[in-house]
C-alpha cells in the first residue's frame, strides 16, 4: 500500500484547489507522491487517478514521460555524479568508481540497506564547480573522494537529516497557499468577460 | 440572357469554394480539407484521420499543397480548415516527396512483418506503402523490438512492433467510448500504447479499435490466424443482438463465420459496435447448435426427421385446439426476422390462437410504439433527452455512444431518472435517483423546478423510455411516462426495448390479441394448468422471465412445450418437439429496430444441418395441420407482409432497406395517462432490489461464444459503501440475500453508484440463480441482507 498518507493527503486536496480542472493537478500531485516512497507506486497512480477523475492508465501515461518519474523503489538517498564534460574532464570518473567502491554497488544499483542508490548523470549546470554531485537533488561540488567519504557517513549518521529530505524531493520549498488567501478555481468555460485588455487597450 | 440583380443572389453562408487539384469543390465551412477531398476522387493517404473522431494531425501522412500568397504551402490536409477560395494540389512532385518521406519513416520501425499479419490485404499501411511510398527504405539499422502480442484484454492483443503512434484506438477509447483505460506510455522514443499495468483494456467497445487500427498493431482473439482477407466472403446486414439493429459486414471463410465489421451508416451506428453483438458470431458457429429435430423421448430428447418432428407437432396442436384455442399459447418470436414473426402470428391466426407475447414480461407495453415516436437522430438532436430507461452502456451500448455525443460534443442535454447511477450518468446534465417504485412522484416534482422547466422549455424534448427494473412493477415506468408526457404533451419518445426485433414482432401480431393477456398472464394461466400447448419461437422463459418460480410451476403444469431454437436450453429440455431454427447470417428477411427502421438481414453461410429459418417451419407446420399460408417463398412472404400490415407500407423500396433502411409507419393515437399504485414503504431494515442487465450476462448467444464466456461475471449484489459497512462485512463477503422464506447466498459488494436503501443486482449471471427472490406479482421487491454467522 502506498496510496497518500492522511497527511499528504490534505496537501494533495490542497493542490487540486488551486486549478480549473482537477486533473491539471496531476504532475505536482505525481511529485507529492514520489517524495512520499521514493517512487511512483501502481497504488499511488490508481489513487491520484480517483483524486482527479481520470483513469490510471492516464496517470500512467502522463507520468511515463517525465524521466525523473520514478516506478522502482529507490535508496533513501540518491547520488547523482556528473559524468558530462567538465567533470568528466576533473574526475567524476574516478569520483564515481571511487563511490562505487565504498558503497559496494555499481553505478545505478542501491545498497542492501536500502540506503543509497547510486546513479550517473548528465550535466548539472555546475561546470565552472565541477566534479559535481547531486544528492537527492541537493548540490555537492567540488567533490573529492574525501568529501564523499564524509557525505556518505554524515548521510548513515543522519548528521545532514535536516538539510536532505529522504527520498529526492525536487521543490526545496513547499509553497502552501493558505485558504484565505487562495484566489481558488474558475472553471474557463464559466468566464463570460473577455480578458481586460480587450475591452480597451491592452495594458502594456 | 437573365440579368440577375447581384443583391437577390443568395450565397449559402455555410459553403465555402475551394479548388482541389484544379476541379472546383464545395465544401462545408468548417470541415478540413481531406473531408472535402474525400467526396472528390482524388484521395489523399491518410491513418490517424478518422472522419468520425476529432483530427490530431499525428501521423503527417495527409500532407498537400496549399496555395499562399508566399507560394505554395506544405499543411496537413486533417488539420487544416476550408477557406474561401482555398487552392489545394494533394500530387505535386513535393508532395509525392513529402508523402513518402513520411512513410519511409513511419516504416522505419514497422516491422514489415505483413506474411504473417492478420491484417495484411486490408492494411492502410500496406495499401498506402505501395501506392504512395517510396518503395525503399534507406534504414538499415536495427529496428525497435517489443514482445510480440501481448493481451491487453480478454480479447484486444496489441503488438507494439507494428504500431504506427496514430492516436486512432486511444482517441476513440477516450472521446468515442469514454473508456480511456489505454494511454500513449514512455512518450518519445519509445511511445507505446498500454493499459496501466496489470488492468486490462475492458472496454464494451474495444473491438471498434481492432476496426479502426490502420495497422495490424490490434488484432481480436476471435479472429486472430482464421483467415486472409482476400479469402472472406462478405455480406451487408443488420445486427439483432440488440434491438439498436447496427448495420454490419458478416465475413465467412469456408461457410464459417469469422468477423463482423461496422458499417457507417448516418442515422444508427456511425460504423461503431459493442464487443457482444461484435464477437457473438461465436455463437452461431457454436458445436453445441441443434442440427436436427429433436423428439422427447424414455431417454429424454432424441434427433429425429423433420416429418416425424412436424408430425408429431401438428398432433400435439391439433390435440390441444381439441378442447379449445385458449389452451394454446405462443412465447418468443423477436429474435427472428420481420417475416419469421409474420409467418407465425399468420399461422396463430389460423389457428386462432390468442395468446401470444414476444416480450416476455421485462418489457413495456406495444402501446408505447403508438406514441409520438423519435428517431436516434431526432433523439441526439434533441435539446433535453429524459432518460427513463435502463443503463444504455449496458442494454443498448452504440445507443449510448449516441447519446454521449450528442451530450458531450453537441447541444443536447440529458435529465436521466434511474434508480442506481449508469453509464450515462457522468454525462447527464442533471441525474435524478429514485428509490424504485417512486419514479412518477419524482417525475412530477423534478419537472416543476425552476431550472428544469427552463431547460424543457428551450426546445424539442425526447423521452428514452424503457423498462429499467425487472424487480418493479411495468406501471411505474409507464406512470412516469404519464406525468411527463402531461407536463410536455408535445415529447417525442425513443422506446428502447431490448430484444432485437422486438418491434417488428409486436408490429406483425405477435402480441396479445382481443385482450387477451401478455406472458406472464400466459404463465399464470399455465401455471394454473390452463394451457395444454405453449409453442416457444426462441424463447427461453426459464431464463428470460424474471419470476422463476413462476415458470417453474408453468413448465411443470403445461402438458406439451414445441420449441423453435437454436440450442437446447434450460426451458426445452424437456419439450417434446424442439425444431432447429436457421441463426442469425443464415437466413434473409428484414428486421426492425428499437425507432421502427426496417433494414435488411441477409443469409451469408448455409445453417447448420438441417435447420430452417423459422418462417419455413411455420408454413410447413400449418401444411401439417391442414394450413397452406399460401407462402412458397421469402419474397412472397415480404411482399404480404408489407401489403398487409400498414406499420410496413413504407417498406417497398428494397434499395433503401439494403442500405439505411427505411422507418416504419407510426401513428400518435395512445395516450399514457398519469396514475398511482399504493406503495408500501420500506422498511428501514431492507433493501429495496434493482435488477437489470448487464452486456455480458449468461445470455445464449454469449455462453456459447468462446471468447465472451470467460467475461461473464457472477452474481453479485452491489450496495452502498455505507450500507456495506452496516452489513457489517468487507467486500466481497459471501452473505445471505432473503425474501420470506427464500434465501440465496452470493457476494456482496460495495458500489458508489448505487444508493442507500437500495440493492443492485445484475440478472442472469452465473453461479447463483436470483430469479426466485423476483416475484413477478409484487410490486416491488424489499430484500434483506444479512451476514451469515
Amino acid at each position: 500500500m502506498s496510496r497518500l498518507t492522511e497527511k499528504n493527503l490534505v496537501i494533495a486536496k490542497e493542490i487540486i484547489a488551486r486549478y480549473p480542472r482537477s486533473k491539471s493537478a496531476l504532475i505536482p500531485l505525481l511529485h507529492l507522491a514520489q517524495e512520499q516512497t521514493g517512487y511512483i507506486s501502481r497504488d499511488a497512480m490508481v489513487h491520484l487517478g480517483e483524486l482527479v477523475g481520470v483513469t490510471s492508465a492516464e496517470v500512467y501515461g502522463t507520468a511515463s514521460f517525465y524521466e525523473m518519474f520514478r516506478f522502482e523503489p529507490i535508496g533513501k538517498y540518491l547520488i547523482n555524479i556528473c559524468g558530462t564534460m567538465s567533470c568528466a574532464l576533473m574526475g567524476a570518473e574516478e569520483l564515481m568508481h571511487h563511490a562505487e567502491k565504498r558503497l559496494g554497488v555499481k553505478a545505478g544499483g542501491t545498497t542492501q540497506d536500502g540506503l543509497f542508490t547510486l546513479a550517473h548523470a548528465e550535466c548539472q549546470a555546475a561546470c565552472t564547480e565541477a566534479p559535481c554531485l547531486q544528492v537527492n537533488y541537493r548540490y555537492r561540488l567540488r567533490v573529492t573522494a574525501t568529501d564523499l567519504d564524509n557525505l556518505i557517513d554524515d548521510l548513515q549518521n543522519g548528521k545532514l537529516n535536516d538539510e536532505i529530505p529522504a527520498h529526492g524531493v525536487l521543490s526545496k520549498v513547499r509553497q502552501l497557499i493558505p485558504a484565505d488567501r487562495a484566489v481558488g478555481a474558475v472553471d474557463p468555460e464559466l468566464v463570460t468577460e473577455s480578458p481586460v485588455w480587450l475591452n480597451g487597450k491592452p495594458a502594456l | 440572357m437573365t440579368i440577375v440583380d447581384p443583391e437577390k443572389i443568395v450565397v449559402d453562408p455555410n459553403v465555402v469554394n475551394i479548388t482541389i487539384n484544379d476541379k472546383p469543390v464545395l465544401a462545408r465551412k468548417g470541415e478540413v480539407i481531406i473531408a472535402a477531398a474525400d467526396r472528390t476522387e482524388d484521395f489523399i493517404p491518410r491513418f490517424c484521420y478518422h472522419p468520425r473522431m476529432s483530427s490530431v494531425g499525428m501521423c503527417r501522412q495527409c500532407l498537400v499543397e496549399v496555395e499562399t500568397p508566399r507560394g505554395p504551402m506544405m499543411v496537413v490536409s486533417c488539420m487544416t480548415p476550408v477557406a474561401e477560395g482555398q487552392i489545394v494540389r494533394t500530387a505535386t512532385d513535393s508532395v509525392k516527396k513529402a508523402q513518402e518521406g513520411v512513410l519511409e519513416l513511419l516504416l522505419a520501425n514497422h516491422p514489415l512483418d505483413c506474411p504473417v499479419c492478420d491484417k495484411g490485404g486490408e492494411c492502410p499501411l500496406q495499401d498506402q506503402a505501395f501506392s504512395h511510398g517510396p518503395g525503399e527504405s534507406r534504414f538499415v539499422e536495427e529496428k525497435r523490438h517489443y514482445e510480440k502480442p501481448i493481451a491487453i484484454s480478454d480479447i484486444v492483443y496489441l503488438d507494439r512492433e507494428r504500431c504506427i503512434l496514430c492516436d486512432r484506438c486511444t482517441r476513440f477509447a477516450d472521446e468515442v467510448a469514454g473508456d480511456p483505460l489505454i494511454s500513449f506510455t514512455s512518450r518519445g522514443n519509445d511511445t507505446q500504447v498500454l493499459t496501466f499495468p496489470e488492468e486490462p483494456f475492458s472496454s464494451y467497445f474495444s473491438g471498434n479499435t481492432v476496426q479502426i487500427c490502420p495497422v495490424g498493431a490490434l488484432t481480436a482473439k476471435p479472429y486472430r490466424f482464421k483467415a486472409r482477407p482476400w479469402d472472406l466472403n462478405e455480406t451487408e446486414t443488420t445486427c439483432t443482438s440488440c434491438s439498436v439493429g447496427c448495420r454490419i459486414v458478416v465475413q465467412s471463410s469456408r461457410d464459417e463465420l469469422v468477423r463482423y465489421q461496422g458499417v457507417d451508416i448516418d442515422p444508427v451506428n456511425w460504423g461503431w459496435l459493442c464487443d457482444r453483438g461484435r464477437y457473438n458470431f461465436e455463437s452461431v458457429n457454436s458445436t453445441q447448435r441443434l442440427t436436427t429435430p429433436l423428439i422427447k423421448s424414455d431417454s429424454g430428447l432424441v434427433p429425429s426427421s423433420w416429418s416425424v418432428a412436424l408430425d408429431s407437432a401438428a398432433r400435439i396442436i391439433r390435440h390441444a385446439l381439441s378442447t379449445s384455442a385458449d389452451s394454446v399459447a405462443i412465447l418468443g418470436g423477436a429474435r427472428g426476422t420481420n417475416e419469421d414473426a409474420f409467418a407465425w402470428a399468420m399461422l396463430a391466426d389460423e389457428l386462432k390462437i390468442n395468446q401470444r407475447d414476444s416480450q416476455l414480461g421485462d418489457g413495456l407495453t406495444p402501446e408505447i410504439f403508438n406514441l409520438a415516436q423519435a428517431t436516434i437522430d431526432e433523439t441526439c438532436a434533441a435539446s433535453t433527452i429524459i432518460l427513463l430507461a435502463p443503463d444504455l452502456k449496458e442494454e443498448l451500448p452504440v445507443l449510448y455512444l449516441r447519446i454521449r455525443d450528442a451530450a458531450q460534443k453537441r447541444n443536447s442535454r440529458i435529465i436521466e431518472f434511474s434508480s442506481h447511477d449508469s453509464g450515462l450518468t457522468p454525462y447527464a446534465w442533471r441525474s435524478v435517483a429514485f428509490e424504485p417504485g417512486r419514479q412518477a412522484q419524482v417525475v412530477r416534482e423534478t419537472l416543476e423546478l425552476q431550472e428544469i422547466k427552463e431547460q424543457i422549455q428551450r426546445g424539442e424534448v425526447v423521452v428514452v423510455l424503457g423498462r429499467a427494473n425487472l424487480a418493479e412493477n411495468e406501471a411505474f415506468t409507464l406512470h412516469a411516462l404519464g406525468e411527463i408526457l402531461h407536463a410536455l404533451p408535445n415529447a417525442k419518445i425513443l422506446p428502447v426495448l431490448r430484444r432485437g426485433n422486438v418491434r417488428g414482432a409486436v408490429a406483425v401480431g405477435l402480441t396479445p390479441q382481443q385482450n387477451s393477456g401478455d406472458a406472464i398472464d400466459i404463465l399464470t394461466k399455465a401455471a394454473a394448468g390452463k394451457i395444454n400447448c405453449l409453442i416457444l419461437l426462441g424463447a427461453n422463459p426459464l431464463a428470460d422471465v424474471a419470476d422463476s418460480i413462476l415458470v417453474k410451476q408453468a413448465l411443470v403444469q403445461i402438458k406439451n412445450v414445441i420449441s423453435i431454437d437454436t440450442f437446447v436450453t434450460s426451458s426445452n429440455t424437456n419439450a417434446d418437439v424442439v425444431f432447429p431454427a436457421a441463426a442469425f447470417a443464415e437466413k434473409n428477411g428484414t428486421t426492425t429496430n428499437l425507432e421502427g427502421r426496417v433494414s435488411n438481414v441477409t443469409q451469408q453461410i448455409t445453417p447448420r444441418g438441417t435447420s430452417r429459418p423459422d418462417w419455413m417451419i411455420a408454413t410447413e407446420l400449418g401444411l401439417s395441420l391442414g394450413i397452406d399460408l399460401g407462402i412458397s417463398s421469402l419474397d412472397e412472404l415480404h411482399q404480404k407482409m408489407i401489403s398487409s400490415i400498414p406499420e410496413f407500407s413504407s417498406c417497398a423500396d428494397n434499395s433503401a432497406i439494403q442500405s439505411d433502411g427505411v422507418l416504419m409507419v407510426s401513428e400518435a393515437s395512445a395516450t399514457i395517462s398519469r396514475g398511482s399504485v399504493n406503495l408500501v414503504d420500506r422498511n428501514s431494515y431492507s433493501y429495496r432490489l434493482i435488477v437489470s442487465r448487464t452486456m455480458y450476462d449468461a445470455a445464449q448467444s454469449t455462453i456459447t461464444s468462446n471468447s465472451l464466456v470467460g467475461i461473464i461475471t457472477e452474481s453479485t449484489i452491489y450496495v452502498h459503501p455505507l450500507d456495506l459497512a452496516r452489513i457489517g462485512v468487507v467486500d466481497g463477503t459471501n452473505i445471505r440475500v432473503g425474501v420470506d422464506e427464500i434465501n440465496i447466498v452470493l457476494p456482496v459488494r460495495a458500489h458508489s453508484g448505487v444508493h442507500r436503501g437500495t440493492a443492485w443486482l445484475p440478472y442472469n449471471h452465473t453461479n447463483v440463480d436470483i430469479r426466485p427472490l423476483l416475484n413477478i406479482a409484487a410490486d416491488v421487491v424489499d430484500v434483506r441482507i444479512e451476514q451469515i454467522k
